[in-house]
């Protein structure tokens, strides 16, 4: 009877879904679902009980603790979850649950639909060598290597011989790049081999490792395809990911540039026939790694599951696929054949990570102390998770924002692209985001030169150099520039909220904050020092100073420098919190201003034009703690000779701490005394030796009576 | 074409006739030769009033700011830059106080005073400046400094003084140490308006020698600067001379000893920056702001206001650069006030004196302005008008620009004496703020009458052009060549007409140099030199610093009363009602009719004549000796409220009483 139940279930349409996710890939879902009239669930980890993916669906319900074991990996709860909610359906989206065939099993176990392929064709495309194998027969091209059982270290290095170096090696399980090596000649083998064994056992508990021939210049090409349950499988083109950091994409676009389309339909059909291999259905992608130099293509993996980048397809074939992922779920037909399938202009996804781009591109977590993303449009995208003030955790992808772009072409796409980028403004913890503008406005991509080498290769180009301190006289100029457009934009706003915090309605006595402000004789002046945060410069220390001259005519003379530059005559126009239009030298611009304070630091992020920096200016001064070094007690006023440290008060003996003679240094503590139920603890006033300490726990003293002396060497 | 007269009347609303009524037209002759030769004159006036300014803002000159500097310290103006609230403004007062006084020069007077608001709540700030003869106090500093704390306990502003001063200066002691006025009132002062709960602050910037010392000992909190902040009573050399006790400043009274040991200062800044910030935060702090002090406002007044219909900077043209050369006042007013609007009082009578109700910044005030020499209607009629605001709590403005009373026998025998006294009374006893502005000449009883610096207005300020004096110099020269001639003749002494021209010269010129706005603002008779085009500013800033949260009530003095029994007598009408008949003096009656007063009768009957103003005075005949006036308001149908209970005559509760 329970199987007969699960039938009619499935011949039921979805009505809720549980999105077993976080973050904008779960707005993602619930936004095409809201679309289709399907209620939603979330689920969280404590971390996230205020996301805006929580915010979002319809119903949301608590799974464990911040660590992803706990939670986002915790199937059990999940599925509790969706009891819990009444869901018939588990929507995965990509990372944590939706490359496990466990867990696609246990949602069908439990009779829940899990939206993606069926757990046999993840765990054959999961295991990295089987899935091989399978493509091998199915005549799909493979990358010359060696992908047995036999994992004898000597054995495994005639094979690399075989192949011929350069050679990688790679875990069978797993991915990210973890546990990956490039072994440039057969002396370096056998320590990489250990090493990515170790590190493939420690990560995904399989010490497997396969060898691969290792392609010089390639190109990491994918194939977007799609099958429902009625063994119809097409493909939606390609995309082309090539452009990676720590083996992660962060630009992909669609299609692949300098592609032929007799190449394009090979490389689909490809596609098509390793789906097919393993009766695939729903979303996935097949990734082939195209070899530059030669022309020719290799299969590498298939992600059984919808990708990061889906939206690039999305856009270049003007179809919903997470809607297509739910009529599949449903048994529903493909609605389009492949001759059907459109292939519309041109797209493109950057990714917007909080990282430090400087520092190796190393993942960051903070708060979103600004968070402005640029206006979305039909060709415009911004997939998110996150709003202003929220964190950004460690315990996650530091993923912010995707920004999708669609043009007509490749170069009215980029165009589009990299006015987003510029206008995509983010503040409080370090981005790629001006990473991502210069890769944009790099020659090389603008020409689609893309290889998985592209960073590296061009790393000169995209990065600056942190041990070169000698910034160009252009970078300073702007940086100086937008710095005066700062403190104008400051004096403006303020202003505004000196008014405003005036309390009660008393708006009369806003004649003292008229504009601008009065001074007998003479014009108001105001100085700011500011430090500049930037990364031409990582010791950036120079404390930058703005002298402001208030303007009759409610215009501000800036100058910077000590040296009393001839200035520049900036106005400025408040529109609302942080948007500002200011002209300078008859140029008029908009310009950006985020204002925060973060422990006791304010920062200052301004955008203008192409251009965003960030300053910083200390709040108010950390008083130094240790009282001693401001004051120390003025030995002649006392009667006591030099190092005698007398009782500060009357009290017991609770505690000797160091013993008569011993040697101490200058603040070490020397005995606790307790009175008025408080401890107090006497310390030594210098170093040197102890001396004369008679006094023993438990008795009580004077105040004022000596206790011991400090004697020096 | 034939048009309906009813409802051509209906089409002019009734409030709409009121409204425009007191709009001040432009009366100024643009092309005439003689305001084009103002124009040159107020010019040269200016930029020459500029350089005075730009020597003083230079402080004590370039070596002496280096030093400053050197020491990681700012300017007294950047000091009191960082206390106001961002992008404030701030209100300085006898910029060239000290201004050619001396032999050498002490610009400002070694001291910068003024007003400015401080997290919405206005403070007055008095900061020496040490760059100026290490900030030692010269006769005129203390003078400065009394003025600014004078101001402070007059309009209730907490009191922030940056101190860094090396104390009196000791070759000038007898002028600064001993007299009532001199140094030591300074720490009455201080005491005096603490009591009065106005809180003092004190910021140690630098030193604090000697008497200096009480600066931030009789503060109720003060802040001192690690490094450049130190107090004690006698700095290191007396202590070495008195005691042979050797010992650096800093151990003898740095921030360090006064924060930790001698509990003499309460704040430890560790620079001044810091110190700055915590003087900020001092008056943040300050709760009782939630009851007074904070900028406040009266109910009356109107947050949207106009600005003047006309250019504020042709102030600079109207000023009068040749006292004989008269100034139609309106045109100075129609440059100052909300919308030129002007609501004149009693125009037509006494019309040298220009009396009546207008707004600065939607602030109501009475401005009372000269037009010419004061007669004794003149002069009556700003008694009235003073009075009539010292009842309704209007703050007072005064434009000076006064020859005079008028002299004569015709004039004494008006009883000019007697009127000039009613309006130096009304003055003197008025308790409402009361702002002065000198925009021309400012003569002899003029002075007192119009509110000069011994009336003590909240604020009196001076225009570059104007002059002052107990009168003209020709008029002196002639008043004492009389006198040295009459002197010679009794000792049978000829007096040359040559010896007397020299004679008159000498006095003249002597008049034309203590007249000069500059002698009267280096010796603070005055609150500083404004700019003409500046005035509505200015004015605006210091009405706003002189409001009182609480209206102060006005007592008259002896004089006044006497006059006012006297002027009451009961007279019996023909139609039998009593009545009453106003007598001013022995000499003349007004009638009830000329004095604009309408007196209800025991049976509330009302005289037909109704004053144009808005308010009339309304008194029960049927209390006859214990005299209560009521003001009621004038409805559009003559249907009088009460202004204090909004009732109807017959209903009214409230009175207000004129006499004791």
């Amino acid at each position: 009877s329970s199987s007969s139940s699960l039938e009619t279930k499935l011949n039921e349409p979805i009505e809720k879904i549980l999105i077993a996710n976080r973050g904008e890939i779960a707005c993602r879902i619930m936004k095409t679902s809201k679309r289709l009239g399907i209620q939603t669930v979330a689920v969280y980890s404590d971390a996230d009980k205020d996301s805006l993916h929580v915010k979002s669906a319809d119903e949301a319900v608590r799974i464990g603790p911040p660590p992803a074991r706990l939670s986002y990996l915790n199937a059990s709860h999940i599925i509790q979850a969706a009891h819990r909610t009444g869901a018939q359906a588990v929507h995965p989206g990509y990372g944590f649950l939706s490359e496990s065939a466990e867990f696609a099993q246990l949602c069908e176990a439990e009779g829940l639909i899990f939206i993606g392929p069926p757990a046999s064709a993840i765990s054959k495309m999961g295991d990295k060598s089987a899935s091989k194998r399978i493509m091998g027969a199915a005549g799909v091209p493979l990358v010359p290597g060696y992908h047995g059982d036999e994992q004898d270290i000597d054995f495994m290095k005639l094979e690399a011989d075989k192949i011929g170096y350069p050679i990688l090696i790679k875990p069978t399980h797993g991915g990210g790049g973890k546990g990956m090596r490039i072994v440039q000649s057969p002396d370096e083998f056998v320590e990489s081999f250990l090493g990515a064994q170790r590190e493939a056992a420690a990560s995904f508990g399989v010490k497997t490792i396969l060898l691969e021939k290792y392609i010089t210049q390639p190109r990491h090409i994918e194939v977007q395809i799609f099958g429902d349950k009625h063994g119809n499988v097409l493909h939606l083109y390609e995309r082309d990911c090539s452009v990676q950091r720590r083996h992660q994409k962060i630009i992909e676009e669609a299609p692949a540039p300098n592609v032929k389309a007799e190449f394009r339909s090979h490389l689909g059909e490809a596609a098509v026939s390793a789906a097919k291999a393993v009766s695939y259905h729903n979303a996935g992608t097949v990734e082939f790694i195209v070899d530059t130099i030669s022309g020719q293509f290799y299969f590498m993996e298939m992600n059984t599951r919808l990708q990061v980048e889906h939206p690039v397809t999305e856009m270049i074939v003007g179809q919903d696929l997470v809607e297509w992922q739910i009529r599949v779920a449903n048994g529903e037909p493909l609605p389009l054949s492949q001759a059907q399938v459109p292939l519309k202009g041109h797209a493109f996804e950057a990714r917007i990570y909080a990282e430090n781009v400087p520092k190796g591109f190393l993942p960051a977590a903070g708060v979103l102390r600004h968070y402005d993303p640029v206006t979305v449009s039909s060709t415009v995208r911004v997939e998110t998770g996150v709003e202003q003030g929220d964190t950004v955790s460690m315990h996650y992808d530091p993923m912010i924002a995707k920004l999708v772009v669609w043009g007509e072409n490749r170069d009215a796409a980029l165009v589009k692209m990299k006015d987003c980028l510029s206008k995509f403004r983010v503040a409080g913890l370090p981005t790629n985001i001006n990473f991502l503008q210069r890769l944009a406005s790099h020659w090389a991509f603008q020409k689609g030169q893309v290889e998985t080498h592209f960073i590296e290769h061009f790393k000169a180009d995209l990065l600056n150099d942190p041990s070169d301190t000698t910034m160009t006289t252009e970078a300073y100029a702007a940086g100086l520039h937008a710095l005066a457009l700062v403190g104008a934009c400051i004096c403006e706003k303020e202003q505004v909220a000196s008014i405003e915090s005036l309390h009660g309605n008393n708006n009369l006595n806003s004649i003292w904050y008229a504009k601008p402000p009065f001074r007998v004789h003479h014009l108001a002046k105001r100085t700011m020092e500011f430090q500049w945060d930037n990364e031409h410069d990582s010791v950036s220390s120079n404390i930058l100073r703005l002298d402001i001259t208030y303007q009759p005519d409610r215009s501000y003379l800036v100058q910077t420098g000590e040296g009393n530059s001839p200035g520049m005559i900036i106005r400025v126009f408040h529109f609302a919190d942080h948007k500002f239009r200011v002209e300078a030298d008859g140029l008029s611009t908009d310009v950006s201003l985020a204002v925060y304070s973060k422990e006791s630091t304010k920062h200052f992020h301004i955008w203008n034009g192409t251009h965003h920096h960030h300053f910083w200016q200390k709040k108010g001064l950390e008083l130094s703690t240790d009282d001693a070094s401001q004051h120390k007690p003025n030995l002649e006023t006392t009667s006591h000779p030099r190092g005698t440290v007398v009782a500060p008060m009357a009290g017991l003996v609770v505690k000797i701490l160091v013993k008569d003679g011993v040697k101490v240094a200058e603040g070490q503590p020397v005995l606790v005394l307790e009175a008025m139920k408080m401890e107090h603890i006497v310390k030594a006033p210098s170093t040197g030796y102890v001396n004369g300490l008679q006094v023993t726990s438990g008795q009580q003293v004077f105040d004022n009576s000596v206790l011991f002396s400090i004697k020096d060497e | 074409k034939w048009r309906n007269p009813i409802s051509s009347i209906a089409s002019t609303p009734l409030q709409r006739r009121n409204f425009c009524l007191g709009v001040l037209p432009d009366t100024l002759d643009r092309n005439s030769d003689a305001f084009v030769r103002n124009s040159e004159n107020m010019e040269q006036l200016m930029s020459q009033l500029q350089s005075h300014i730009y020597k003083v803002l230079g402080g004590g000159g370039a070596e002496a700011l280096r030093r400053n500097k050197t020491r990681n310290k700012l300017l007294p103006r950047e000091r009191i830059d960082r206390v106001v609230d961002p992008g404030s403004s701030f209100l300085e007062l006898s910029q060239l106080a000290g201004h050619e006084l001396y032999e050498e020069s002490l610009p400002s007077g070694g001291i910068i005073t003024g007003i400015g608001p401080v997290h919405g709540r206005l403070c007055m700030f008095v900061a020496n400046d040490p760059t100026v003869k290490g900030g030692t106090y010269y006769p005129i500093t203390v003078k400065k400094h009394l003025r600014a704390q004078e101001i402070a306990d007059q309009c209730n502003l907490p009191c922030i003084y940056l101190v860094d001063s090396g104390g009196a200066n000791l070759p000038r002691q007898a002028d600064v140490f001993p007299d009532r006025d001199n140094f030591g009132r300074i720490f009455y002062n201080q005491a005096q308006m603490s009591a009065k709960g106005i809180p003092q602050i004190a910021l140690v910037m630098g030193s604090c020698t000697a008497g200096g010392a009480y600066i931030p000992a009789m503060a109720d909190e003060s802040v001192i600067v690690k490094g450049n902040g130190t107090i004690f009573l006698a700095g290191p050399p007396l202590v070495k001379a008195a005691t042979g006790e050797e010992v650096t400043a800093e151990d003898l009274g740095g921030a360090s000893m006064h924060c930790k040991i001698s509990g003499v200062s309460d704040h430890f800044a560790e620079d001044e920056l810091h110190g700055l910030a915590i003087g900020r935060n001092i008056v943040r702090n300050l709760y009782m702001a939630g009851n007074q002090g904070i900028l406040r406002e009266s109910p009356n007044a109107l947050p949207d206001y106009m600005d003047p219909l006309y250019d504020m900077n042709e102030l600079r043209s109207i000023a009068p650069t040749d006292q004989k050369q008269p100034v139609d006042i309106r045109a100075v007013i129609a440059r100052i006030v909300d919308g030129s609007e002007f609501d004149e009082f009693k125009k037509l009578y006494g019309t040298t004196l220009v009396t009546g109700f207008a707004r600065i910044f939607g602030r109501p005030v009475g401005i009372v302005g000269n037009n010419g020499i004061l007669f004794t209607e003149s002069a009556l009629k700003g008694a009235h008008f003073i009075q009539l605001c010292a009842q309704r709590n209007i703050p007072l403005i005064f434009l000076q620009n006064i020859t005079g009373f008028m002299v004569g026998s015709r004039s004494e025998a008006s009883g000019i004496a007697k009127a000039g006294a009613k309006m130096v009374m009304a003055v003197s006893c008025a308790k409402v703020p009361k702002v002065t502005v000198i925009v021309g000449g400012s003569f002899g009883a003029g002075n007192y009458g119009m509110c000069g610096r011994a009336y003590s207005p909240n604020f009196l300020f001076i225009w570059p052009n104007s002059r002052i004096s107990v009168m003209g110099g020709a008029q002196a020269a002639g008043v004492l060549a009389q006198i040295e001639r009459s002197n010679k003749k009794k000792l049978g002494v000829e007096w040359n007409k040559e010896d007397e021209e020299t004679f008159k010269s000498k006095v003249v010129e002597a008049y034309e140099r203590e007249a000069s706005s500059y002698y009267s603002t280096a010796r603070l008779w005055d609150d500083g030199i404004i700019d003409p085009a500046d005035t509505r500013k200015v004015l605006g800033l210091s009405l706003s610093a002189s409001m009182k949260p609480v209206a102060e009530e006005t007592k008259f003095g002896v004089n006044e009363m006497q006059e006012l029994k006297s002027m009451l007598a009961p007279k019996r009408l023909c139609d039998g009602r009593d009545t009453w008949e106003w007598k001013w003096g022995k000499s003349k009656v007004f009638s009830v009719k000329s004095m604009y007063i309408v007196l209800m009768g025991g049976q509330g009957g009302h005289h037909p004549h109704l004053h144009p103003f808005p308010y009339k005075v309304v008194w029960k005949a049927n209390v006859p000796l214990n005299v209560r006036f009521k003001l009621f308001k004038r409805g559009i149908i003559d249907n009088p409220t009460c202004v204090l209970c909004n009732a109807t005559a017959e209903n009214c509760l409230s009175s207000l009483c004129l006499l004791p």
